[in-house]
């Protein structure tokens, strides 16, 4: 065997780092490089079977040399390009953003879904991150409603109505995968458009179009079908599988929606969940509207009654009460079925305040603090050192308004997670 | 990282991160001194890292106008019994420097008065969560976190959406927030972050015997909580308040914009300036829906 000595540094990701700098210079290392970066789980060799894509990790420096990617920085500079976009986007105007959203996905169901470009198909790939992208989807917009439609042999076809409860969705999405024929984008926009004019005015109408075949076969002129749903509103987006089709970037452009196209799994993964987060909403596409919204509580512990959902007896304080009609109800958010007053709790408003007060993106910075601030040296956050000596690039950010220095890490977690910056909250404002 | 990682972590080693309410108005007020309280909050600190060796605990201090770290576990320097009490020395007078640290900055602040000062529980549970982060990226094998709150004063309601964010956040990395309120009024925040992520919630009637209320309580590690009958609390109240009157409603109309509660119907919302275009009719339900 190799004789690994290097692999006595225990796992996580800061073994790759520190053994490519002893390696450098010796290729036939590189396996041995994989080795200890795995820990102790899989050989070099039997990954390979493992479908891991080993080779990608590496990349040649300057006198053609291998050395493995940095990958901490370069998933932090996606990020940050992510983000200036995201708040360019938003701060270029007052755009508000649409919190209520109305969105049907339409699921491409058609012969080109059983192509195994994507392992196993791309159907069942589509169908997987689809099942993410509707959890993640309801935990940022609480107060949404999603629902399905298929395409197959032409035909567009309602899968589920659209509703405020994610496991529904998933079960019927996971239920029946079978794909065949053509797909028509027509008669799909057709289908959705029908549905959305039910909706109430003050929801954003949207759609998401998960693509893979690369032609559409439809009845009649698609381009009246782009011109009925901009009249009416509705925002398509349309996350490619293939290749780049012109109808599709002219209905998203013509909607103010965004086309996309994946080149791998992974990346349809990010693509599908950059539309979990409310998109900037064209103010005048939404009436602004006051809805009457009942906040229940939990009933006595004494009372027994018969839910509204599943008809099936409960105590009084499994479920809640409809401030209205006192009826049972078990779970929230929904609409009560005997009054139709929507009812929410008020974590899951507050789900939603993020999105109206965003962390101002963080400047970077690289220099190292004077040597007379003793906490400089630290990520304000999760007290790491920020400074590793001998290390390349001492890549770190600072907030504009408390001036406190964090890590990559920590920006990417207080922007994606958080949403709040713990700087700002440890200082008390001086004008309350 | 330390070389703790080589050894072998069961389900019971816990990381604790201990938010201690550090505001001067409560703890001049309050019938429990500071002192012993702290005295209380060592032991605990104590009894944690006795249950297993590699048990670690982080104490953050949230003061009125800033919040601090004040002992870390990990950076104690040898075990035994000299550099115990050596550490708990130091960390003694650390926590002593942060409230005059902390004293000289609300001096300086005009807007803080007795009545209205709230501790920053936002701003440390922020710095909890960061710390958390931190060790789960430290490998596969880390210990189970988890956040316990000390918390005496009274809510800060311009904290609400920063407190709401935080508990969002620890739901989705699965991290408790237990609470033991030392203070004499129930903390609307800390019931809701306890509930929703799974924490216990007490407010111990004998402050005197508080280190047993911890050491009975909130001692146990997450694994080991399937086994023991914990205080519940029964439910908790979600009714949302108005914001013009800050009342609690149970029925109230919400901006379709910015999602702002009113109790009565109005023709502008005052938080993000829409106008409404008409009244909208009680029913909202779709007219095709079949139930």
């Amino acid at each position: 065997m190799y004789g690994v000595g290097g692999s006595g540094v225990g796992g996580g990701f800061n073994a790759p780092s520190t053994a490519a700098g002893r390696r450098r210079n010796q290729d036939e290392d590189d396996e041995e490089e994989e080795d200890s970066a795995e820990g102790r789980v899989l050989e070099a060799w039997e990954r390979a079977y493992a479908d891991d894509r080993s080779w990608e990790a590496l990349q040649e420096d300057e006198s053609g040399l291998l050395r493995p990617i940095d990958t901490k920085t370069l998933v932090h500079a996606q990020y940050r390009r992510r983000l200036l976009r995201r708040s360019a986007a938003a701060a270029a105007a007052r755009i508000q953003k649409g919190l209520i959203r109305y969105l049907y996905i339409v699921i491409d169901l058609s012969r080109a879904a059983s192509e195994t470009d994507y392992r196993p198909s791309r159907m069942a790939v589509v169908a997987k991150h689809a099942e993410a992208f509707i959890r993640e989807f309801f935990d940022q917009n609480p107060l949404s409603h999603v629902g399905l439609v298929t395409i197959k042999d032409g035909i567009s076809h309602r899968l589920t109505d659209i509703g405020g409860s994610p496991e529904s969705q998933i079960k019927a999405l996971m239920g029946k995968l079978e794909c065949s024929g053509d797909s028509s984008l027509q008669n799909a926009l057709e289908l959705v458009h029908g549905y959305l004019d039910h909706v109430p005015s003050y929801g954003h109408k949207e759609v998401l179009i998960l693509y893979s075949a690369l032609n559409t076969c439809d009845p009649g002129d698609i381009m009246e079908t782009i011109e009925k749903c901009k009249k009416s509103k509705i925002r398509c987006s349309v996350i490619g599988l293939a290749a780049e089709i012109f109808v599709c970037k002219h209905l998203c452009e013509e909607t103010g929606g965004s086309y996309t196209v994946a080149l791998d799994e992974s990346h349809f993964k990010e693509l599908l969940l950059e539309h979990a987060p409310p998109p900037p909403a064209i103010a005048e596409y939404a009436a602004a509207n006051l809805i009457k919204m009942g906040f229940p509580q939990r009933g006595a512990e004494d009372l027994i009654s018969i839910c509204s959902c599943h008809k099936k007896i409960k105590s009084g304080a499994e479920g809640y009460i409809c401030p209205r009609c006192k009826v049972n109800v078990c779970e929230l958010p929904t609409e009560c079925r005997t009054c139709g007053l929507t009812l929410v709790s008020s974590p899951h408003l507050a789900r939603s305040y993020h999105h109206l007060f965003p962390v101002a993106p963080f400047d970077e910075v690289s220099f190292i603090p004077n040597r007379g601030q003793k906490g400089a040296q630290n990520c304000f956050g999760c007290q790491q050192n920020l400074f590793k000596p001998g290390s390349q690039s001492n890549l770190h950010v600072r907030c504009p308004q408390c001036k406190q220095h964090f890590c990559l890490d920590c920006d990417i977690y207080i922007h994606e997670s958080l949403h709040n910056c713990p700087g700002c909250e440890s200082q008390r404002s001086f004008s309350s | 990282m330390t070389s703790s990682h080589s050894k072998l972590y069961s389900d019971d080693v816990s990381l604790v991160v201990v938010v201690v309410d550090t505001n001067p108005f409560f703890w001049a007020e309050a019938a429990l001194p500071f002192a012993n309280f702290f005295e209380h909050l060592v032991h605990f600190v104590n009894s944690i890292l006795l249950l297993n060796h590699l048990n670690r605990v982080v104490v953050i201090a949230a003061g009125v106008s800033s919040c601090a770290y004040i002992f870390d576990s990990s950076d104690a320097t040898a075990p035994g019994g000299a550099g115990v009490a050596a550490t708990f020395d130091k960390t003694k007078h650390k926590v002593k420097e942060f409230i005059d640290q902390d004293a000289l900055a609300t001096k300086g602040n005009s807007s803080v008065d007795s009545n209205n000062a709230a501790s920053l529980l936002s701003g440390a549970l922020s710095l909890a969560l960061c710390y958390i982060q931190r060790i789960f990226r430290s490998g596969t094998r880390h210990p189970q976190p988890r956040i316990l709150c000390l918390q005496g004063s009274r809510d800060g309601p311009e904290q609400y959406v920063a407190v709401m964010n935080s508990i969002f956040s620890a739901q989705r990395s699965m991290v408790p927030i237990d609470s033991c309120i030392v203070g004499t009024q129930d903390s609307a925040f800390l019931q809701q972050a306890s509930y929703i992520t799974g924490g216990v919630y007490l407010k111990p009637q004998e402050l005197n015997g508080l280190f047993e209320y911890l050491a009975a309580v909130f001692a146990t590690d997450l694994h080991s909580r399937t086994f023991l009958r914990l205080p519940k609390t029964l439910g908790v109240d979600f009714r949302a308040s108005c914001f013009c009157h800050k009342k609690t409603i149970d029925m109230g109309y919400v901006c379709s914009v910015c999602l702002s509660i009113f109790c009565k119907n109005q023709k502008k919302c005052s938080t993000c300036g829409s106008e409404f275009s008409r009244v909208m009719p009680d029913l909202n339900s779709m007219p095709d829906q079949s139930k």
